[in-house]
């Protein structure tokens, strides 16, 4: 199913960021959103997996289907890789952690603690995730972080593999991860401040 | 949910974890009393049931501040809000397994604890079940807490502040119980009264707890 977001207008802390956003993500297809800091790109995944409302505008195709992986993975430093995946799969209902385990080099690191891998190792358990969600939209905010290149290579492999099975993606990155994807500019979707004159309005 | 709450099991008794902790508060404090009352062995089987009410809620206070901050600090929260399962049945998960870490030791531990204080006889059983009626509710409304508070850096203080209170109805009423118990009065009035805070707090608060904790995660 696509997911369809027509006229969006978002807010961080009351304030808006973006507005009028309109995109169409197809099955099969990735879409990478760029932008300077700041802009909003973690507020619009954040709005669009359901995590805050939007100011306007309308999400169709979401609902129940994004898998969302945030800048923090989620880990339990006390509990092992494995344990750390299960718990995922049976919340998402799925059963295998095995392919996910072999899509990001895991099966070494299988039995240790989570709070004894590297940054990099972390953010593959946190990606790893994505895989045992069993959902059709990835959202995928700065993925590559401390990620190293084989790493980034395994990542835009399973985001292909992805794609292939007719799942979508949506990634806000500053990397060219070597994807044939569409990208979207929210630069220009940047919200106009808002006037002058309605600051004092906020304490009456 | 299981797999929540089988999750939330197992990190409390991982290192770090913070299993034990109420239980070694509520020892410490229950020792601490014949001390500073002094060997009135009549005093303290008249205050017994009150102390030991009073420190198991102390002690189910300690451990509320990690219920749900360590989740949102790693993000698991924003995850978990993303998930099949609803945040209502999230906090109700979380909330029976830190009853099963925290409440039901303090429970299983009051009997034993009482001899130190000199608890009459009959007492035991009526703290027993004061206790197992009312530490549900004391879970159930320190999640309400910690959801109040989860995004607050050093929130655990203001945490204490917002749930004591809250926490009046179930003292009252638990203690009042044991303490009928103790002195052979009938008790059925307050174990009601008991039972049916416990009951409301149970089937009302995750409702409560899952609209200020979507309102936090914004």
């Amino acid at each position: 199913m696509t997911l369809t977001v027509s006229d969006l207008s978002i807010a961080r802390g009351g304030l808006p960021v973006l507005e009028g956003l309109s995109f169409v993500l197809e099955p099969g297809r990735a879409l990478i959103l760029r932008g300077p800091n700041g802009i909003g790109k973690t507020t619009l995944l954040r709005t669009l997996a359901g995590l805050q409302p939007a100011l306007t505008g309308r999400i169709e195709g979401a609902e129940d289907r994004i898998a969302y992986a945030a800048h923090s993975d989620g880990i339990k430093p006390t509990l092992s890789v494995t344990e750390n995946l299960a718990f995922w799969a049976s919340v998402f209902g799925t059963r295998d952690i095995a392919p996910a385990l072999d899509a990001f080099a895991l099966n070494d690191l299988a039995g240790r603690f989570a709070g004894n891998l590297s940054a990099g190792q972390k953010r593959r358990l946190g990606l790893a995730r994505m895989l045992v969600t069993g959902r059709p939209i990835w959202m995928l905010d700065e993925p590559t972080v401390s990620l190293d290149r084989d790493a980034v290579a395994l990542f835009a492999d399973a985001v292909r593999a992805h794609l292939g099975q007719g799942g979508s993606a949506l990634i806000a990155t500053h990397i060219d991860l070597g994807l044939e994807a569409e990208v979207l500019e929210v630069g220009p979707y940047k919200a106009a401040p808002p006037p002058l004159d309605d600051f004092d309005g906020g304490f009456l | 949910m299981i797999a929540l709450l089988l999750r939330d099991l197992r990190l409390a008794f991982r290192a770090g974890g913070g299993f034990g902790l109420g239980l070694a508060f509520f020892l410490i404090v229950t020792v601490l009393v014949p001390f500073s009352v002094g060997p009135q062995s009549d005093l303290l089987a008249t205050i017994a049931p009150g102390v030991l009410w009073l420190g198991a809620l102390l002690a189910c206070l300690l451990s509320l501040d990690r219920l749900l901050a360590l989740d949102w600090e790693d993000g698991s929260l924003d995850l978990l809000a993303t998930a099949p399962l609803p945040l209502e049945a999230t906090v109700s998960v979380k909330a029976l397994a830190h009853w099963i870490t925290t409440g039901l030791p303090l429970v299983l531990a009051a009997p034993v604890l009482g001899v130190l204080l000199n608890l009459p006889g009959p007492g035991f059983s009526w703290l027993l079940v004061s206790l197992l009626l009312g530490t549900p509710a004391l879970s159930v409304i320190g999640t309400f807490g910690a959801a109040l508070t989860v995004g607050l850096k050093r929130g655990g203080l203001l945490l204490s502040l917002l749930v004591l209170p809250l926490y009046v109805p179930t003292l009252i009423f638990g203690a009042e119980v044991a303490r009928r118990g103790a002195v052979g009065m009938e008790t059925s009035t307050p174990l009601l009264l008991l039972a049916g805070i416990t009951a409301g707090a149970v089937a009302l608060l995750p409702f409560a707890s899952a609209a200020v904790l979507r309102v936090n995660l914004r």
